[in-house]
């Protein structure tokens, strides 16, 4: 490996830049993808940048067609939730379960304490400063869940500003629609309202916050995974 | 991350003058104790750091990576078992696993 190359992987790791090593390995000419560029000793064609997608898509490394190895330098994964409730109660260890980074916003400093919330980095400032912050990346999912606009709504007009990729937002088609009114009203366009899950989850009739806890991580994995929704008669 | 800190710590040992040599699991079948990704590095000294198993191949991983850091071109090396009787007792070296091994240059 050039030691150029792996300067700039270790470069594009500290960034937190979804990253792929490509190694002919029976060549040994390497190329890195950052972000969707290439550079290095060659320049993949359309199939091997397809299968470079899948495998950052999958978080997955290994050989494509006996000759690549693609190996995966991605940012870990992080839920950002606003909103110190009784869902992120039970949304933020299950998030942890699943191999996210969580971070629970709330600057109603009596919510958002270690004993609610035991081993999360909570931060007690205002959504939208919070979270530019944060640097919001394409390996982020934001969940509002307050139900307070002058909390949600400012979280959802910095995360429509970025490349996040998951919005959810809880509440009823009702409270929805009425929030998609306010946002609106912000200049937010319509591409990126419908950016927004609302109401937030999968419908599994989620009553009791762990199972809603469950029908939001469900769709929060849908998503990532592009995967297609499962209609009735399919098994999971 | 592992992986980070074995590239993170080879191109330190660069920096202090040693000639380095990265083995990488490119693919692994059956039981294998590392994940493909899995990386070590190894200077001229035998130092190593990371792993591409449980120690079971490690000294033949070094052994090809000192040629190649002599300046042998890159390698994928192919280990397998080769005792049957070990794979039904259950060892965690029952699998095969290739490793790709280059230098650093």
């Amino acid at each position: 490996m050039k030691r150029l190359l792996l300067d700039k992987l270790l470069e594009a790791r500290r960034g937190k830049l979804e990253t792929v090593l490509v190694t002919n390995i029976e060549s040994g000419q390497q190329c890195l993808v950052i972000d969707g560029k290439a550079d290095g000793d060659f320049k993949p064609d359309a199939e091997l940048f397809a299968a470079i997608r899948k495998a950052l898509r999958d978080d997955r490394s290994g050989l494509y067609e006996d000759r690549w190895f693609l190996q995966v330098f991605n940012p870990p994964l992080r839920l950002v939730l606003v909103g110190a409730v009784h869902i992120a109660q039970a949304l933020a260890p299950l998030a942890q379960m699943t191999g996210y980074d969580v971070v629970l916003i709330d600057p109603r400093k009596a919510w958002a304490t270690e004993e609610r919330f035991p081993g999360i980095r909570c931060v007690d400032s205002w959504p939208d400063e919070a979270m530019s912050d944060l640097a919001l990346d394409r390996r982020t999912a934001v969940v509002t869940l307050t139900h307070d606009p002058k909390l949600d709504d400012p979280a959802l007009l910095a995360a429509i500003k970025s490349p996040v990729f998951y919005i959810g937002a809880l509440g009823s088609t009702r409270t929805h629609a009425k929030r998609l009114t306010r946002l609106r009203a912000e200049g937010a366009s319509e591409e990126a309202l419908a950016r927004i899950q609302g109401p937030v989850g999968l419908s599994i009739g989620a009553k009791s916050p762990a199972e809603i806890a469950v029908s939001v991580m469900a769709q929060i994995t849908q998503v990532l995974r592009a995967a297609p929704p499962l209609t009735p008669g399919d098994t999971a | 991350m592992i992986e980070a800190d074995v590239l993170a710590t080879a191109t330190n040992w660069q920096d202090q003058g040693h000639k380095v040599a990265l083995a990488t699991v490119v693919a692994t079948w059956g039981s294998s104790p590392r994940p493909v990704g899995s990386q070590l590095a190894v200077d001229e000294t035998g130092r190593m750091v990371g792993s591409v198993s449980g120690g079971c191949i490690e000294g033949a991983v070094v052994h090809e990576a000192r040629q190649i850091m002599e300046g042998a071109p890159p390698k994928l090396l192919t280990f397998g078992v080769t005792d049957e009787d070990a794979w039904s007792v259950g060892l965690a070296c029952g699998g095969t696993v290739k490793v790709f091994v280059e230098s650093l240059v």
